[in-house]
């Protein structure tokens, strides 16, 4: 009877995964660009290893957004609009980065680039912070009355969950650009990243252990502390394949903790979508938030259509681009000299 | 202010604002992919350097419009949670149809064409653009069907307060849709139009009054060369001219386009939201009249301040249903009709706060839909007789001497914007005091609609809209300039900004690092081809 709330409840925590997984890359790889790269060539060769694909990843969050208003709208009402100011503070970051991306090397100089590199770093820590506060808050909930509206005032979503979320989201999306730069880079780049990889993989995936624990302890059965476990396996694992220099293992590695910790984060609360803090009869669950099973009807055809055709097409862009990138490859910066009124 | 004005600030600034970009995104792109495609078949440099030009401008802005799409996704659930819980179950789907189904294509597609530039094969680097290009129309026809949806509700039944989707072929084949469309479609091919055509004017004038093409005593233009500057050849001159013709006859039968689509719209709408029409015309007795200039208090809702000081008799009718003839109802004559089907005051709902109880206006702010319907018509028509004009100008080879000609062909370029933008506000205000619009007479589903008023995030306060209004605003206006200040600087590098081999090649030098072209053909390949074309 519930079968396709409950489909659609695994898909968008699907959406949630797939974005957090690659834009998790190229979020990190923004936040990277003031933290690791020394100079401007380097800027240019960690930019370009995303380039093509960053926009297509960042379509995932829109997607996770657009499938929550349509699968759950009552789901996505009540977490947008609780969350107010944080997603305020989202937007800002993930329009600064977009313009940043393509707007920094328009013009050749130091300070112009210098502006857009902050654009970006803070751009991806700003919007990796708030998703992951966001993320947090849906798995332990917000204090909501009846009708799913926030009471409290506008800061009534704070608790040290965001906060954690916000460093899960962060710790992670660092550690995957590294082990992604060292997968597609070459020379000194690759190998300093290498290194990023193995002393700080530990400390960068801390937060969302945390997280994954509290919120498998607070709701959990058996199933999600068994991918708690696979996460955690997941996770040595990849930090001794990239000691070892086998840094595509030790990216998917990565990959396989992330899908199986957040398959126990929203395992563990289903089939609650977003707890209200304040009484849990007033919990959305995917029964009493989801849309008609005709609408959900119609979207999972479409989602069947769609979902393959875009891993199809978002894989044969990775396949295309597979190359590793280094600094000797990056043509010269120019100058954009106007042509008219010279003579 | 309340918090619902403020919602209802941001969401116009910020849609008005993304959708500055959005028509330029779809019709440059077409043009775009029309150009590289002219390239394919031809092999003709013009068009090589018509594509790289062309489509640097169309990257700088097309950022712009990613980045503030996010914006109205998230806008819904955060100002207007009231709203999405409402129209959830029918307006959820097309939004994501067109993520799923059309945004991720252009997204991945468009990165595919930036970065593959002699990556890929020629045909398939080509097939990319303009699979990105489809992307962005199937977007928009996803998008217009969710609007369109708010101005007509069909295909849904009311089930616990609630529209539920019972007809997805009726919701994605709403009447309104199929002719918002290509109405939609036409106006950004208008815009691409115009752009071309004002800045290629701007090049050929300079490339005038640099002395590099001169004009001789029987009126012959003289293409000439520049030895020092990069780009400044003569195919260079081609480049200009070719796109100033493209884009001259593009927006003329875009306008034409809109004439008809639009003229199709209007009478849709008579029917649908007689208001709105009425509001358009500042009508406020029943009649035939097209108002050529009517006067009163801008701010008026109130019929008696109207006063009709040149009217043609026959037109208005003609626009609703194509005689002379048969009355269109007047503001006067529609109040009451609405008053009687959906209530005089609003009702006694905590969801209206303190409006509750109040009476609803059912005319919208007349002055905006009145003259919002007339800049639509007059900046579209202006820009089309304008592209007119500038062809039989050029039609010996260049631009006149003029200054002023060339500032009125740059100026020219926003037009276009202005009319988009004049007929979204006509079409969002007009449909005031609704969000959801019930359509009183022969289609829709009269009972499903929604004020305005209910629609906004009941949890959420004026400060944090204040908030995200001014951070927003603020951003948004600093983005402006920066992406103007851009295209300007581009504009003004000509062909050689977007295409630094052509400047190598002048110099006489070719760079060891491999970025040198391989010849006007773009097939060579160095070993930097191998990896991507670095665009960053």
């Amino acid at each position: 009877m519930q079968t396709l709330p409950t489909i659609w409840f695994v898909l968008i925590a699907v959406l949630w995964t797939g974005y957090l997984f690659l834009e998790g890359f190229d979020l990190g790889v923004g936040m990277l660009m003031k933290l690791f790269a020394r100079n401007n060539t380097e800027r240019r060769v960690l930019l370009n290893t995303v380039g093509p694909v960053w926009d297509g990843n960042e379509v995932w969050l829109i997607t996770a957004g657009g499938a929550m208003f349509a699968a759950f709208p009552l789901w996505y009402a009540s977490l947008f609009s609780a969350l107010y100011i944080p997603l305020v503070f989202v937007l800002l970051g993930l329009i600064f980065r977009a313009v940043a991306f393509e707007y920094r090397g328009k013009v050749n100089t130091e300070q112009w680039r210098n502006r857009w590199d902050w654009a970006i770093a803070l751009g991806s820590f700003v919007s990796a912070f708030g998703i992951g506060a966001a993320l947090a808050l849906t798995t332990t909930g917000l204090p909501l009355n009846a009708n799913g509206d926030r009471v409290g005032g506008p800061f009534a979503w704070f608790s040290w969950y965001a906060v954690l979320g916000g460093f899960a989201v962060v710790g992670f999306s660092l550690v995957h650009a590294a082990a992604f730069l060292a997968l597609k880079t070459d020379g000194d780049i690759r190998d300093r990243t290498q290194r990023l990889v193995t002393r700080w993989l530990p400390v960068g995936l801390l937060p969302l252990v945390v997280w994954v624990v509290l919120v498998t302890y607070r709701h959990g059965q058996v199933f999600s502390w068994l991918l708690v476990a696979v996460a955690a396996v997941a996770a040595v694992a990849a930090w001794r394949l990239a000691r070892q220099g086998r840094e595509g293992w030790s990216f998917l590695g990565l990959g396989v903790f992330l899908l199986t910790g957040s398959a126990a984060l929203f395992g563990s609360v289903f089939p609650v979508v977003l707890p209200s803090t304040l009484n849990h009869d007033w919990d959305l669950t995917v029964s009493n938030a989801s849309s008609s099973p005709y609408t959900l009807g119609l979207m999972s055809i479409v989602a069947c259509v769609g979902i393959p055709l875009v891993l199809a097409y978002q894989g044969w862009t990775y396949w295309v681009f597979r190359k590793r990138v280094s600094s000797s490859h990056l043509p010269p910066t120019h100058d954009v000299l106007p042509a008219v009124g010279r003579v | 202010m309340e918090a619902l004005d403020i919602a209802r600030w941001q969401f116009g600034i910020t849609t008005v604002y993304h959708f500055l970009m959005v028509p330029l995104t779809i019709g440059l792109g077409l043009l775009v992919a029309l150009l590289q495609t002219l390239w394919h078949r031809t092999g003709k440099e013009e068009y090589l350097r018509m594509t790289k030009f062309w489509g640097k401008l169309f990257l700088i802005n097309f950022i712009m419009g990613v980045a503030t799409g996010l914006v109205q996704e998230f806008q819904f659930g955060m100002a207007w949670s009231e709203y999405s819980r409402f129209v959830g179950d029918v307006f959820g789907a097309p939004l994501a149809m067109e993520s799923l189904l059309a945004f991720f294509i252009e997204s991945t597609f468009l990165g595919l064409w930036i970065f593959g530039w002699k990556k890929l094969p020629a045909r398939i680097h080509l097939a990319c653009l303009w699979t990105a290009v489809v992307g962005s129309v199937v977007s928009a026809y996803f998008i217009l069907v969710a609007n369109s949806w708010m101005q007509h509700p069909v295909g849904v039944e009311i089930v616990n307060g609630r529209p539920r989707m019972v007809d997805a072929w009726a919701v994605f084949t709403n009447n309104t849709a199929l002719v918002a469309f290509p109405h939609t479609l036409t106006g950004a091919v208008a815009v691409a139009g115009g752009f071309l055509l004002g800045i290629s004017w701007y090049h050929l004038w300079r490339r005038r009054r640099d002395g590099i093409d001169t004009v001789d005593g029987q009126g012959r233009v003289l293409v000439g060369e520049s030895a020092t500057i990069p780009g400044r050849d003569k195919t260079d001159h081609a480049v200009w001219l070719r796109s100033l013709r493209i884009g001259a006859v593009v927006a003329m039968i875009a306008f034409a386009g809109t004439a008809i689509t639009g003229d199709m719209q209007g009478k849709l709408m008579f029917e649908q939201q007689p208001m709105k029409m009425a509001a358009a015309e500042a009508a406020c007795h029943d009649g035939t009249s097209f108002s050529v200039l009517s006067i009163g208090d801008p701010g008026s809702k109130n019929c008696s301040d109207v006063t009709a000081v040149i009217e043609v008799p026959g037109i208005l009718s003609f626009l609703a249903h194509n005689d002379f003839t048969t009355d269109i109802k007047g503001v006067n004559t529609l109040v009451p009709e609405y008053q009687a089907k959906y209530g005089k005051t609003l009702p006694d709902n905590p969801i209206y706060g303190d409006r509750a109880g109040q009476e609803i206006q059912y005319v919208p702010v007349m002055a905006v839909t009145y003259w919002g319907f007339r800049m639509m018509i007059g900046f579209g028509g202006l820009a089309a007789l304008a592209a007119l004009v500038a062809l039989v100008l050029v039609r010996r080879g260049t631009v006149p001497e003029s200054k002023w000609l060339m500032r009125l062909a740059v100026f020219g370029i926003l037009a276009p914007f202005g009319a988009n933008a004049a007929g979204w506000i006509f079409t969002e205000m007009g449909r005031q005091p609704f969000v959801v619009a019930p359509n009183p007479q022969f289609t829709g589903i009269d009972q499903v609609f929604m004020f305005t008023a209910a629609a906004v995030s009941p949890g959420v306060s004026a400060g944090e809209l204040i908030f995200s209004l001014v951070a927003l605003g603020t951003v948004y206006a600093v983005l402006l300039v920066v992406e103007v200040k851009l295209l300007f600087r581009y504009v003004r590098g000509g062909v050689a900004a977007a295409m630094p081999e052509l400047a190598h090649g002048a110099q006489g030098k070719k760079s060891n690092d491999g970025d040198h072209n391989g010849g006007a053909s773009g097939g060579g390949a160095g070993d930097t081809d191998d990896v991507l074309a670095f665009a960053y």
